[in-house]
């Protein structure tokens, strides 16, 4: 009989012990709690997926929100219920008819983000390094002003309020997951290898036979669809979608959980969505009683000026922790 | 739509493109020595106008008396934010510099939220500068000419500062080659230090106009202006100062007429067109219309 390796029985306990975990969570926390939970899990998804795009492949993308936006309202306009529509939207008559069940919408939305990745990705990712991050920034700002001037369909800076709430713990629970199965999949593949390869160093990695510019749109378009999808995902959790979400401060607290847990690291990614995600559930308390509105943004920006001076790797660097990888032979 | 309205746009274009200019000088300067698109830059423009406002109000300063103490403090902050954040990270990827570029800028909103909370506030310049010009079919108060004709005097005084002091020769040997220029004796630190403070003074002169010319203030005014000026360096091509000036009225003007001539219903997408005018720019013409060519950049 062939046994099993150690770091499968590793994966393995932690998707169970996860499972457990929203088992009990669900029967036990209050809305509130649960909540801030299914929040931590989108920006594991968020974080998990940017690393795709900047980790692995070291596209420097600020668009993160701007594919988020366009998959989170996306699905919202696909579940919105027919009688509502009706009365908030304007719409083509075939798009007026349709109502999605959540899956389905959610994976036309992740698609959709993806596509518009490829769209933007095949003139834009002629830019290098911060030249790329501003033309992806621009990108985000773009999406927003479009966004904001759609009223038939997005009814503009109001945003869309009253989604059903289909959002719940599982959902959020199976796509974090599934992102870390792909994202994990992709780099320990030869695919990630040849990824890691470009963002080390872009001549070498051509010489050796990697196609430089295809696997650069392939990965942005990846983050795109795990961005899109966990848009989705949001947007029925909030229960409302409005242009203002998805703005520059949320794709700065997304880089800065890249960062910090180490640029190609997942383990550093989910742990870094983890801690800062929960560590902002913790500020807005204490902002609302000190009445002292920007403290948890000033912290999140002083841990990332601090980690880019003194450990400019991140937490994790590009690796993972030795017991969840396969041994070498 | 008549020569008069048309004059009158124009105007309101060089002004804005004054502003713009002002700030994209600082960030062509900053990119040009260490190669740092510095995002923080446009929080200046807010510390400048929080500043203009604490001094005409709060302490009643002659106006005349605040814009130079304006301009030094927006330098002081300038030096801070190097020694304090950049300089630790020199030698690093550019990208490391980038974001914490970005950090700085988003830690000085909140600094401005957490001390002067999130609420506009008005900005009143003296009667004498709100006073109304009439010249032929175009009318504009003093403040606005004084914005002009200042932005004007401040780029003629840079611009002989760095062709004709041995500063300006020290600064534009660094952006030249860092390591050949450090060799040749030049002190690396404190060229880079005065380019910071000259770049921050200016875009601190920029948010007092910003003030004057908007009359209401917030602590993240700072930032879209910020962005704007940067697609105004990258315009004119980043790393040129005089590229950046007529980065900036080429900025300024289109915006405004962008949004003076076409119907209103467009004058809503105008940060769309700064932005896909900025992505086409870095993709067709990298380099801009005066800047050098650079490497690295597509």
């Amino acid at each position: 009989m062939k046994r099993i390796p150690l770091h499968q029985i590793w994966y393995f306990v932690f998707v169970l012990s996860g499972a457990v975990f929203v088992f009990i969570a669900r029967s036990t926390f209050n809305e509130y709690i649960l909540s801030i939970i299914n929040f931590v899990g989108i920006y594991i998804i968020l974080a998990v997926s940017l690393n795709i795009t900047n980790g692995f492949t070291g596209l420097f993308s600020l668009g993160h929100p701007g594919f988020m936006a366009i998959g989170g309202y996306i699905t919202a306009v696909l579940t919105f219920p027919v009688a509502k529509k009706a009365m908030f939207l304007e719409l083509p008559g075939w798009l007026s008819h349709l109502a999605l069940p959540f899956l389905p919408a959610l994976l036309i939305g992740g698609a959709c983000a993806s596509l518009t990745a490829f769209v933007i990705g095949v003139p834009v990712l002629r830019l290098r390094g911060h030249y790329l991050a501003v033309a992806t920034l621009g990108f985000l700002i773009i999406i927003q002003v479009l966004i904001t001037n759609w009223e038939s369909v997005t009814r503009g800076p109001l945003g869309m309020n009253g989604l059903p709430a289909l959002t719940h713990l599982w959902w959020v629970y199976a796509w974090v997951v599934i992102t870390l199965y792909v994202s994990w999949k992709i780099k320990f593949s030869s695919y990630g290898r040849s990824m890691l390869a470009i963002r080390e160093d872009p001549l070498a990695a051509q010489c050796i036979g990697t196609r430089l510019f295809r696997t650069r749109v392939v990965s942005l378009a990846l983050g795109a669809f795990f961005a899109g999808i966990a848009g989705g995902l949001w947007a029925h959790l909030v229960t409302a979608i409005t242009p203002a979400s998805f703005s520059l401060v949320l794709a700065f607290h997304i880089v800065v959980m890249v960062v910090v847990g180490g640029s190609g690291s997942i383990s550093g990614a989910f742990v870094a969505a983890v801690l800062f995600s929960t560590v902002t559930e913790f500020f807005r308390p204490l902002e609302e009683s000190l009445d002292a509105y920007g403290i948890g943004e000033i912290f999140m920006a002083l841990v990332l000026i601090l980690i880019l001076i003194y450990r400019p790797t991140g937490i994790f660097g590009t690796r993972e922790p030795g017991f969840l990888t396969a041994k070498r032979t | 739509m008549s020569g008069g309205y048309i004059a009158q746009q124009i105007v309101n274009g060089l002004i804005l493109g004054s502003m713009y200019a002002l700030v994209a000088i600082g960030f062509s300067m900053i990119y040009g020595i260490i190669r740092l698109i510095n995002f923080a830059h446009g929080e200046i423009i807010m510390i400048g106008a929080f500043l203009t406002l604490g001094l005409l109000q709060k302490l009643q300063l002659p106006f005349p008396v605040a814009a130079p103490l304006v301009l030094i403090a927006g330098a002081v902050v300038g030096i801070i934010i190097e020694k304090g954040a950049f300089r630790p990270m020199r030698g690093a990827p550019q990208v490391t510099g980038f974001i914490a570029s970005l950090g700085v800028s988003i830690m000085l909103q909140n600094l401005g939220i957490l001390l002067l909370t999130a609420q506009p506030r008005n900005f009143t310049f003296p009667d004498y500068l709100q006073a109304v010009v009439q010249i032929g079919p175009v009318s504009f108060r003093t403040i606005d000419g004084v914005i002009m004709a200042s932005a004007l005097a401040l780029m003629g005084g840079l611009l002989f500062l760095v062709h004709k002091t041995r500063l300006g020769m020290a600064m534009r040997a660094t952006a030249e080659n860092i390591d050949v220029a450090r060799l040749m004796g030049i002190n690396i630190n404190r060229t880079i230090m005065a380019t910071f403070a000259m770049g921050s003074a200016l875009a601190a002169i920029a948010g007092l106009m910003w003030g004057g010319k908007f009359g209401q203030i917030d602590p993240l005014l700072g930032f879209v202006p910020g962005l704007k000026s940067f697609v105004a360096a990258v315009i004119g091509g980043v790393g040129s100062i005089p590229g950046a000036i007529l980065g900036g009225y080429i900025l300024g003007l289109s915006e405004v007429l962008f949004v003076g001539l076409l119907p209103p219903i467009y004058s809503a997408f105008r940060d769309a067109f700064v932005f896909s005018t900025l992505i086409l720019i870095l993709l067709v013409l990298p380099n801009g219309i005066l800047g050098k060519k650079m490497e690295d950049r597509a």
